[in-house]
């Protein structure tokens, strides 16, 4: 049996960037070399996005099972006020029926929040435990892979389109898509109308496809790259404490507590504004242009 | 930056979490918060108007106790001065009485002594006849003498 890749495993300044490098390693299906490939799973991330979910329904499932109108318990209370903080916020942003998309901007800001704090472990936990059981790449922070938030950000996509069309209907969804938003000419018997209804149609389609992608990737972005850099920053620390040396590992432990601290507001920082991201963006389909 | 069929994966677990979310979790706990809300409208509802009933019991009370009060004293009143009376009816029942009683006295007296007079005239004017007879030794005729003694009795009788 092979342990995993120590930070104080590391021999000087290649060593230490075989750790990190050897810590970005997902466990994937099989090696990646293209962008994209479709046939490639990441175990580690799927096994950890779908632990966190489990974690999420169960947490949520277990206050709304005790849910009572009477006196609430403690955890309740928390629960509640949660429900109640999503069901506003769905309320002020999305003007139409909520029954499922406040129920999902409560499930994502939960499955996210959890998500994120996978990455308050130290870094080396996760890994070590899986080396122990013989497996030696391990990247435990779904959040920090690109395939979770943009997973994530397609899904507030596709219910956008869906939102955009059950609203509108398809008609009004594609007039929207090719009039909006520089508007359109009158069509009459003059060509030159027709060359500029054209021209301005797929200007129009140009600058949705721009909107809607954009939104999508940055939505998708923000919090992978406020995870990853999280997550590298930590990978960092523990190449402090690596060095073995007193300072390293005085200064490990005040960066590493330091930076714990900072990141336990940004893990729910982030999952508010994920939130928050994906109720605009469905607010946004329905709202008529 | 490997992008790869976990993203698809995710994306329906996303949807997935959403529907399950939306059918067992969100309705529960907003159903409790919703009654909540509602128990708690109630109740203050029903406090403010249990204090204004309370105010208007208040009221009612004090309007009882003022009414009472003028009562109190009416009877109060009245109870002074029906005493007053009957102290004045049994001043003036007692002071007649002892009028009565006193007159009374006064004719028994007066009686009395107009009887002891009449006595004591008859009885002075046989001393007188008894006396006369034992001065001159021998009988007086009373009849013959009458005048006389009724004369006498009728200066003892005017006294």
């Amino acid at each position: 049996m092979r342990l995993g890749l120590m930070a104080s495993e590391s021999g000087g300044e290649h060593g230490f960037s075989e750790y990190i490098a050897h810590h970005l390693q997902h466990l994937a299906s099989k090696k990646q070399t293209a962008l994209f490939d479709a046939s490639i799973y990441h175990w580690d991330t799927l096994f950890f996005a779908l632990l966190c979910a489990a974690l999420a329904l169960l947490f949520l499932r277990k206050a709304a099972k005790r849910a009572t109108s009477g006196v609430p318990g403690k955890f309740q209370c928390a629960v509640e006020m949660l429900v109640e903080m999503v069901n506003e916020q769905a309320r002020a942003m999305v003007h139409g029926k909520l029954t499922y998309i406040a129920p999902l901007a409560l499930t994502v800001f939960v499955w996210v929040a959890f998500m994120n704090a996978i990455d308050l472990l130290p870094v080396d936990w996760l890994p070590s435990i899986a080396a122990a059981a013989d497996i030696h790449y391990l990247r435990p922070l779904p959040t920090a892979d690109l395939n979770t938030t943009f997973g994530l950000a397609l899904g507030v996509l596709l219910l956008s389109f869906y939102y955009s069309i059950k609203i509108k209907g398809l008609g009004g969804f594609l007039h929207e898509f090719t009039c909006a938003p520089f508007g359109m000419v009158k069509i009459s018997l003059n060509p030159l109308t027709w060359i500029g209804a054209i021209l301005l149609g797929i200007a129009n389609v140009g600058m949705n496809i721009v909107e809607y992608g954009g939104r999508t990737f940055s939505h998708g972005m923000r919090l992978f790259g406020n995870m990853y850099a999280g997550e590298l920053i930590f990978f960092l620390i523990a190449g402090l404490g690596g060095s073995l040396t007193v300072f390293g590992i005085a200064m490990h432990l005040v960066t590493g507590t330091a930076w714990a601290i900072f990141h336990i507001l940004i893990v729910l920082l982030q999952a508010f504004i994920f939130m928050m991201l994906t109720l605009a963006y469905l607010g946004q389909a329905h709202a008529h242009h | 930056m490997n992008l790869n069929a976990t993203l698809f994966i995710q994306t329906i677990v996303f949807l997935i979490l959403g529907w399950v979310t939306m059918k067992f979790i969100w309705p529960p706990l907003i159903a409790a918060i919703e009654e909540r809300q509602r128990k708690i409208a109630e109740g203050l509802a029903s406090a403010e108007k249990g204090e204004k009933s309370l105010a208007e019991a208040h009221a009612a009370a004090n309007e009882i106790v003022k009414e009472a009060r003028v009562q109190a004293t009416k009877i109060i009143d009245q109870a002074n001065r029906r005493s007053n009376e009957i102290v004045e009816e049994a001043r003036g029942a007692a002071l007649a009485e002892g009028q009565r009683l006193i007159s009374e006295a006064r004719e028994e007296v007066a009686l009395e002594t107009s009887r002891a007079r009449q006595q004591l005239s008859k009885e002075v004017a046989a001393l007188a006849v008894a006396g006369a007879s034992r001065l001159l030794g021998r009988e007086i005729d009373a009849k013959a003498h009458a005048d006389i003694l009724e004369q006498l009795a009728a200066e003892i009788e005017r006294g």
